[in-house]
């Protein structure tokens, strides 16, 4: 408690090097240390420990009864031979390779509209925004699997336009672009983000490109996409990050099992399965690190590419 | 809308006359496109809106008509849905699966508003040795993906024999483990002006007081939006509960929910609906009264929905 209350006068400070400066600023640390004390606590027990016990446990047989045996490469050379495994990293990648770029579009697009000068654009904003607050709940996958399933309101409203179509949570071709529309609806959050980075694109470009004679297309490609890459590669970014960790809606449209066929085998899904109901914590720690690595080397590639393609006004960043 | 009015004041001001029967056709353009642009806005607020309104609805439809059924008008409404749902599942009330969603979620609130605030304020406000490093490692919890951490901290947990209890589920709220509310404290403790702790450091305030006097006050509208979004991702989530609760009397309605898919038949979607429903009841209510403070956080600092 002393610590927190050794708040030392600003005349001490200014004048460096001499003893009392140093003892003030030895101080000032003692009191950041002190404040910064739960979140240290945590980063080690919950996060640095935690990190470092799993890439422990991803090089052993452990099944959280008997010690764990260390076995080297085995869980990693075992991957490659779990025709689960593979099928689980296909669904992943499909999910995040094709309905990220839709929603992000999807999100693209809506804000541009909204960015009309709109009359009450702020409702519109809210009313958009509120599928990605609901969207990852329990609740929602359940009605979705009501709305998709045999004979639901969604084979309705196909049918009735001419697509005849039966029943898609059964069909292991027709689960995964279920799963990128319920990924699509929750356009919302990166939408708000795309808008407010819309609000930052000073007017007079547009105005001075219009007087030069260009079209809208022309507008949209020379001015708004490189004035919003930030925003665009910020939304890429997170929305990568979040596609990875899809669950909750996985788990309940599949009853936990990621089928039918395997075609919701969600990479999530099967480390949960493998940690937590085969109890193979190896195993599935072997899964976690090579899951890391991938996001990790995603997100330094596209650290490493945004220089061509990011642009950022103003500062020289 | 502002541009759209300051415009057309705009081409009012500068035709001086010469072009009287511009004026309304150019208002006249500006108002077909208007129009349209609602028009194009609307529907697709209708599609995006379907879902949630198709299951309000539906959960006053007797199950035989709920699969099927895409109008928005119930033949016969009843709330005997809600009835079954309310009697709950497994000799366990749904008024207790609400109330231990809740007890999870005010603590979660409680703790990570307390815990990110303290951590924000030392990297806004306190000059220690390292808090660069430390801020960097920060940040980058933001990017790791938390399945390398579950595994170790199930086992951590397991043997201090937590699991079936709440600790699991909260202890990361109290120890600011949450890296986007502690970035979102900092990013609007940068914005409150220095003169105002360094006048109350000149008159002898410790960093304690500054703290608690200056700077908590002045971050409410921060704390607000934690305080909603702690409350949102802790009444919504799902794995983590899955995870360490294994006695249905201590389930929090997501878990309830999946059990309810499990022992109620596949078709017995009326009861399911209407659970689902009451689940989704507070976090609906806090989006239609804080729906300001959620989309103006999310433009700020890009939180994830």
């Amino acid at each position: 408690m002393s610590a927190l209350q050794t708040g030392q006068p600003r005349d001490v400070l200014s004048a460096p090097a001499s003893p009392d400066y140093r003892r003030a600023r030895r101080a000032e640390s003692r009191t950041g240390y002190a404040f910064l004390a739960p979140w240290l606590i945590g980063f080690f027990v919950l996060t640095a420990g935690p990190m470092l016990a799993s890439l422990y446990l991803a090089f052993t047989d452990y099944n959280l009864f008997r010690a764990p045996e260390w076995i080297g490469l085995e869980n990693f050379r075992q991957l490659f031979d779990d025709p689960r495994y593979l099928q689980s990293v296909k669904v992943t990648l499909v999910y995040v390779l094709v309905g990220t770029p839709i929603k992000l579009a999807a999100a693209l697009a809506v804000a541009l509209l909204l960015n009309n000068a709109l009359r009450g654009q702020g409702f519109y904003r809210s009313a958009f925004y509120a599928p990605s607050l609901i969207g990852a709940s329990v609740s929602i996958a359940i009605v979705w699997k009501a709305m998709f399933s045999d004979g639901g309101v969604v084979d309705l409203g196909l049918t009735n336009l001419g697509f005849p179509s039966e029943g898609w949570v059964g069909d292991p071709g027709k689960t995964m672009p279920m799963m990128i529309l319920l990924a699509t609806w929750q356009f919302g959050a990166p939408m708000v983000i795309f808008l407010a980075g819309l609000k930052q694109v000073p007017r007079e470009l547009y105005e001075a490109a219009a007087v030069d004679g260009a079209g809208s297309m022309r507008r949209f490609w020379s001015i708004t996409v490189p004035m919003l890459s930030p925003v665009i590669f910020f939304n890429l970014l997170l929305e990568t990050i979040n596609a990875f960790q899809v669950f909750a809606s996985a788990y309940i449209i599949s009853g936990g099992q990621g089928g039918p066929a395997g075609s919701t085998l969600f990479y999530t899904l099967y480390l949960y399965i493998r940690g937590f109901s085969d109890f193979r914590m190896g195993y599935a720690s072997a899964m976690a690190w090579a899951l890391a690595l991938v996001i990790g080397l995603i997100t330094l590639v596209m650290f490493r590419t945004s220089n061509a393609w990011v642009h950022y006004s103003g500062e020289s960043k | 809308m502002s541009t759209a009015t300051s415009t057309t004041t705009a081409a009012a001001l500068t035709d001086d006359g010469s072009g009287t029967s511009r004026r309304p056709r150019r208002q006249q353009g500006a108002l077909k496109r208007s129009v349209l642009l609602h028009a194009l806005s609307l529907a697709i607020l209708a599609v995006a809106l379907y879902p949630v309104l198709w299951m309000l609805v539906s959960s006053l439809k007797p199950t035989g008509e709920i699969v099927g059924d895409a109008s928005l008008v119930p033949s016969n409404a009843s709330f005997d849905n809600y009835r079954t749902a309310l009697a709950g599942i497994g000799g366990v009330s749904a008024w207790t699966f609400a109330w231990n969603s809740l007890v999870l979620a005010v603590l979660s609130v409680i703790g990570t508003v307390l815990s990110s605030a303290v951590t924000a304020y030392a990297f806004a406000r306190i000059q220690f040795a390292g808090r660069k490093v430390w801020f960097a490692l920060m940040i980058g919890t933001l990017l790791l993906p938390f399945h390398v951490l579950i595994i170790p901290q199930y086992i951590v947990f397991q043997k201090l024999g937590l699991v079936g209890t709440y600790v699991p589920l909260l202890v990361g709220k109290f120890l600011a483990a949450e890296a986007f509310f502690v970035f979102l404290m900092v990013q609007f403790m940068r914005n409150v002006p220095r003169e105002l702790d360094e006048a109350a450091r000149i008159d002898g305030c410790g960093h304690g007081r500054i703290f608690a006097r200056i700077m908590l006050p002045l971050m409410r509208p921060a704390i607000i939006t934690a305080s909603i979004f702690a409350f949102i991702w802790s009444w919504n989530d799902f794995l983590g509960p899955l995870l360490y609760l294994n006695d249905p009397q201590k389930y929090p309605l997501p878990l309830a929910l999946r059990l309810f898919v499990d022992q109620t038949s596949v078709s017995d979607y009326g009861a399911m609906i209407a659970m689902s429903v009451l689940a989704l009841l507070p976090v609906m209510l806090f989006f239609l009264v804080f729906q300001r403070f959620l989309v103006d956080g999310v433009a700020t600092q890009g939180l994830k929905g």
